[in-house]
Parts: C-alpha cells; sequence; structure tokens
C-alpha cells in the first residue's frame, strides 16, 4: 500500500519540457515539475491555459509533442511513460493510478451497479471471489458516504454528488499511489461541493495519495493542495507552496486570478 | 434420414458448387486456418451476401460452403431439431448447391451446422460443428467500442467479463446467465460460445470434434481445434453450473440432456421433451419410453419412420 520508505523522499512522478502542439498552436509549453509521494499538486488557470492537456500529457492519455514525463513503480525505478508498453500504460491506469473525470459519466460504468462499479478494478487485477470484492465494494461505498444499501443501483439513479464520490471510490479501491483529477467539484452546487472537498481532504491524507488536481476554482486548490502551478497560454507562469502562491502572487496574471474571487 | 436427389442441374447451371465461387472459398478457408492456429481468436473476414436474411445463419452457411466436399454427410440443427424451419431451409440449401447427401443423424454426419445446440452424443475427430453466432464478441454489451474490446483481448483485460457474471449475482443471488455463456479458451482468449445453453458449455471443452463459429453480419470467424481446454468462466464461491431438469424426457426417459418445455394446452399442463430430436428418436427407437410416450400422434411418427 505505501511506497516502500527509501522510496518517499524521491520524486513520483517527474515532468520534463512537457510540450504538446495542436499544429502551429500550443497546447502546453516546456512545463517541468515533479510530484513527491503524498503531495497534492494543484494546476489552475482560466480555461483553454492548457491545464487540461498537460493533464491528459502526465496520465498518458495524450502523447506529448516533446518532452518527457516518468514515473516511479513499485519497484523504486523511474521510468519514461511513454517507453513503455500499451499493456504496462494500461496496467498502471487501473491499478496504480486513479482518474476521475470532471463528469462522473465519463469514468463510471452507468448501465452497471454501484458495486461493479467499485469492484471492476478489483476483477481487472484478478480478484475471483465474489464475497471479497461485494464487501470491499461495501467499505469503500461507507467511506464515501454513500449508504450500502445503494449497492446493487446503478449510477442514473444517483445525484451528481453520489456519482462523484462514486467515481472516487472506483478509483481508489486498488489502493493507488497517484491520482489525476480533472475539475473534480465542477457542476456541483457549492454544499456539494464543501462536502466533496472535505471527503477528498481526508481520503488524501488517509491515504498518503499523490495528487495532481486541475481546477480553475482558487478555492479548491487552497483546500486542498500543498503545491499550485498557474498557467497561462500554455504555460507555467508562476510555481510553489499554495498559500505562497495564493497569498503573495508574484505575476500580475496570478494577481487578477486572485483578485477575482468573489468575496461573500 | 433423407438423401438428396443427384439432379441438381439447374442449380449448377447457374452456381459454383455450394453456392460460392472458389475465390471466395478460399479466403473463408484462410479465416479459418488463422481462427484453428489462434483458438477463440475472432478473425475478420469479407463476410459475402448471402441468399437468406441476416440472422438467420449466413455465418454459419459461409463456414459449411467453405469446408464442405461432395463427399460430406450433412446434418443441420436449429434448436437441436433437425425439423424446425432454419433446419430444412438451411439443408435444402445445400443439398441444391452441392448434392452432398444429408442426413438427421449425428452419428453418420461428417459436418453438422447448428443453432444453439450442441448434439447430446458425443462427436468424434472425423466430424466438424459449424455454429452459428450472432455477437461473436463477448464483452459487447460492457463495452459497445470495437476499438476498445480488440485492445482488450489483445491485452487479456478481461475483468468486465466478471462484472457482468457479478451483476448477476447482485440482481439475483447466482449467476443467471443461462445460454451464450463466456469461457475461456485454451487459457488466452475469452469467448462467446453462440447462443448455446451453457448446459452445453462443458461438451466444449476436450471435444475431439473440430468447432468453428461463424457470424455473418459481424464479418468474424472464429475456432476451437480438437482437444482444446474450454473453462466456462465463475467466481470462486460462485462456481459454474450447468441447467439441471428435476425430471427426465417425458418420450425417452432421457436424464442428464438439455429439456424443452412444450405447453400442451391452456390448463398449465406440460411436458418436457428432449431438445436433440435425433437422440430422442434414437433412445425410442432402442425401446426406451418416457411417461407420457405412448401418445398416439408420436407413435405415429415412429410407425412413419
Amino acid at each position: 500500500m505505501e511506497p516502500l520508505d527509501n522510496n518517499r523522499d524521491l520524486p513520483l512522478l517527474r515532468a520534463s519540457q512537457t510540450t504538446k502542439y495542436y499544429g502551429a498552436r500550443i497546447g502546453c509549453k516546456d512545463v517541468s515539475f515533479e510530484v513527491y509521494p503524498g503531495e497534492v499538486l494543484a494546476i489552475v488557470g482560466e480555461s483553454g491555459s492548457g491545464k487540461s492537456t498537460l493533464l491528459n500529457c502526465l496520465s498518458t492519455r495524450l502523447a506529448p509533442t516533446t518532452g518527457t514525463v516518468e514515473y516511479r513503480g513499485r519497484d523504486g525505478v523511474m521510468r519514461n511513460l511513454y517507453e513503455m508498453s500499451e499493456a504496462e500504460r494500461r496496467t498502471l491506469m487501473r491499478t496504480d493510478w486513479g482518474y476521475v473525470h470532471q463528469h462522473p459519466s465519463d469514468g463510471l460504468r452507468m448501465s452497471v451497479s454501484a458495486g461493479a462499479n467499485v469492484g471492476e478494478r478489483l476483477m481487472a487485477v484478478g480478484n475471483r471471489h465474489y464475497a471479497n470484492i461485494r464487501s470491499t465494494a461495501t467499505d469503500w461505498l461507507e467511506r464515501v458516504e454513500i449508504d450500502c444499501d445503494r449497492i446493487d443501483d446503478q449510477p442514473r439513479a444517483f445525484s451528481g454528488g453520489m456519482r462523484q464520490r462514486l467515481q472516487i471510490a472506483r478509483n481508489l479501491v486498488t489502493a493507488p499511489r497517484l491520482v489525476f483529477m480533472d475539475e473534480p467539484t465542477g457542476g456541483l452546487d457549492v454544499s456539494v461541493q464543501a462536502r466533496l472537498l472535505d471527503l477528498l481532504r481526508s481520503l488524501v491524507a488517509d491515504l498518503g495519495l499523490a495528487v495532481i488536481i486541475v481546477t480553475h476554482d482558487l478555492a479548491v486548490a487552497r483546500l486542498l493542495s500543498h503545491r499550485t502551478l498557474v498557467m497561462r497560454h500554455g504555460n507555467v507562469i508562476e510555481h510553489g507552496l499554495t498559500d505562497q502562491v495564493l497569498d503573495d502572487p508574484q505575476q500580475s496574471y496570478t494577481q487578477l486570478l486572485v483578485s477575482s474571487i468573489l468575496q461573500p | 434420414m433423407s438423401t438428396s436427389p443427384k439432379n441438381t442441374q439447374s442449380f449448377n447451371e447457374h452456381y459454383n458448387f455450394a453456392y460460392l465461387d472458389e475465390q471466395t472459398k478460399r479466403m473463408i478457408r484462410r479465416a479459418i486456418l488463422k481462427g484453428i492456429a489462434i483458438p477463440g481468436y475472432q478473425v475478420p473476414f469479407a463476410s459475402r451476401e448471402m441468399p437468406m436474411p441476416y440472422g438467420w445463419g449466413t455465418g454459419g452457411v459461409q463456414l459449411t460452403a467453405a469446408v464442405i466436399g461432395d463427399k460430406d454427410i450433412l446434418k443441420v440443427i436449429d434448436q437441436g431439431s433437425d425439423d424446425t424451419t432454419n433446419a430444412v431451409a438451411l439443408r435444402d440449401f445445400f443439398k441444391q448447391t452441392t448434392g452432398v447427401s444429408t442426413t438427421t443423424s449425428t452419428k453418420e454426419a461428417t459436418l453438422i451446422q447448428t443453432r444453439h445446440r450442441i448434439p447430446e452424443a458425443p462427436l468424434n475427430g472425423d466430424q466438424v460443428l459449424i455454429y452459428q453466432v450472432p455477437i461473436p464478441e463477448p464483452l459487447r454489451f460492457l463495452e459497445p467500442r470495437e476499438t476498445e474490446t480488440r485492445k482488450m483481448h489483445a491485452l487479456e483485460e478481461y475483468g468486465l467479463m466478471h462484472v457482468k457474471l457479478y451483476e448477476d449475482i447482485a440482481h439475483f443471488g447466482h449467476i443467471s446467465t443461462t445460454y451464450a455463456y463466456p469461457v475461456m479458451v485454451n487459457s488466452r482468449y475469452v469467448m462467446d460460445p453462440s447462443p448455446i445453453p451453457k448446459f452445453d458449455n462443458p461438451k466444449m471443452h476436450q471435444m475431439p470434434a473440430l468447432q468453428l463459429f461463424g457470424a455473418g453480419r459481424e464479418k468474424r470467424i472464429y475456432a476451437i481445434p480438437p482437444y482444446t481446454d474450454v473453462v466456462s468462466l465463475d467466481f470462486e464461491d460462485h462456481p459454474f453450473t450447468p441447467q439441471e431438469f428435476s425430471e427426465p424426457c417425458a418420450l425417452c426417459a432421457a436424464e442428464n440432456v438439455y429439456l424443452d418445455e412444450v405447453i400442451l394446452d391452456d390448463k398449465g399442463s406440460r411436458m418436457f421433451v428432449c431438445s436433440d430430436s435425433d437422440y430422442c428418436e434414437g433412445r425410442r427407437a432402442q425401446g426406451h419410453k418416457g411417461h407420457m410416450a405412448a401418445d398416439p400422434v408420436h407413435s405415429n411418427e415412429l410407425s412413419e419412420a
């Protein structure tokens, strides 16, 4: 479950000069950073700033034009993700990693029950004992505050907030070490957002997860993340501890972003 | 058993032997060979328009047309029976286009085209069993993207198949899939055995006969070579179990065979009879008698035969 102690001080994921061009247009350019085990990194910026492109490049969903993305496996070896075979990448995706989509319907199987949604990863890694799969699924539903009697309901019958929590449970069931999140609180109303953030924060802390979270909502970054990258026009314009970036923004664009938060 | 008339002149003037042209048969045979070389793998092939609608067995017909020779003895089964529409029509089609002998006897046949059943009598190494397949992809209803299912087969990512079985147990307390029950072939490919009842699944395991599967609309051929492992998927705590019947066949008293329920009237009376009509007739000819075998309609039939 926990990464080996001697790996705790070494970066889990490293992006070096990661660049993605869409033809002549820039998706993201020369992005370099490291994520350490248990660390939450927020990528913030306005719509079209390259946040999602970067996340896709990091999570092997989109090959970068140039630059590398490396990941340290459980064996402690750092490997270039795009030099791994597709089979290895897919195995990584469903065991060591999680990916929480903005829209739960992209990340869930809407036509199978909540229990099967949570159990799918277990079955994918070879678990063939029904009762064990079901009890693990029940545990996870409890952890994300979904009533156990909803285990056989399809996610279609769930509210938006429940679906998002189910998606999180589905990703965390194999005890991943790194979770990618793309606007996980987008489209939820404010009170549901607050509960979800609270839940995420405690899960991340309990499990010692590393998280890379993309958001345009600075409050999310403030609540969850240790460090923040600010992106604009595909470039990282500011990078530092979240409190530092948000309390004392250096770049004029970041200052604008911070000052644009509505104060109730 | 009926023997075909040798007079197939009118067809021979217009059509090649077994309807398809020789190049098409070669193409299908190449797909068959590839399928045999990779047990359970779905080989795409250029399925032809046949003179019958999709869903009537165009895949099986093309396989049969590709492998049939003039010495073959053909049997066609539809739901276990030799005398239902599909079986009669397809048997007649090959009689007219090839002039080969046909039979209803499982033992005598060298080539058996089937829909929805495997004969009860064990098959031998000189026989070929050809299945008509509606939907060859076992993962289809869980994963609609063909690109994705192909990748899953290539990388042996079969967790999803168990999601379906999980759903069965979650909703019904047991694996409620009764036909087209997914199997693992040769410890490598998960395969849809076509809509045969799961009762027939164990017969596929280590079968001496070659098994070929053809899906005409979906343009796929796959195969199980003789003596290949075929294992039905299940959970450790919910093992695979074939259907069981509480009573024997009402006509021939056979046990451990697959039975069809026949409704007799609107008062709720019913009988269970062998779905494999040839097997049932054979047993009755040997003198086995079920509790409803004295039915005069059936005794007439028997005396005629």
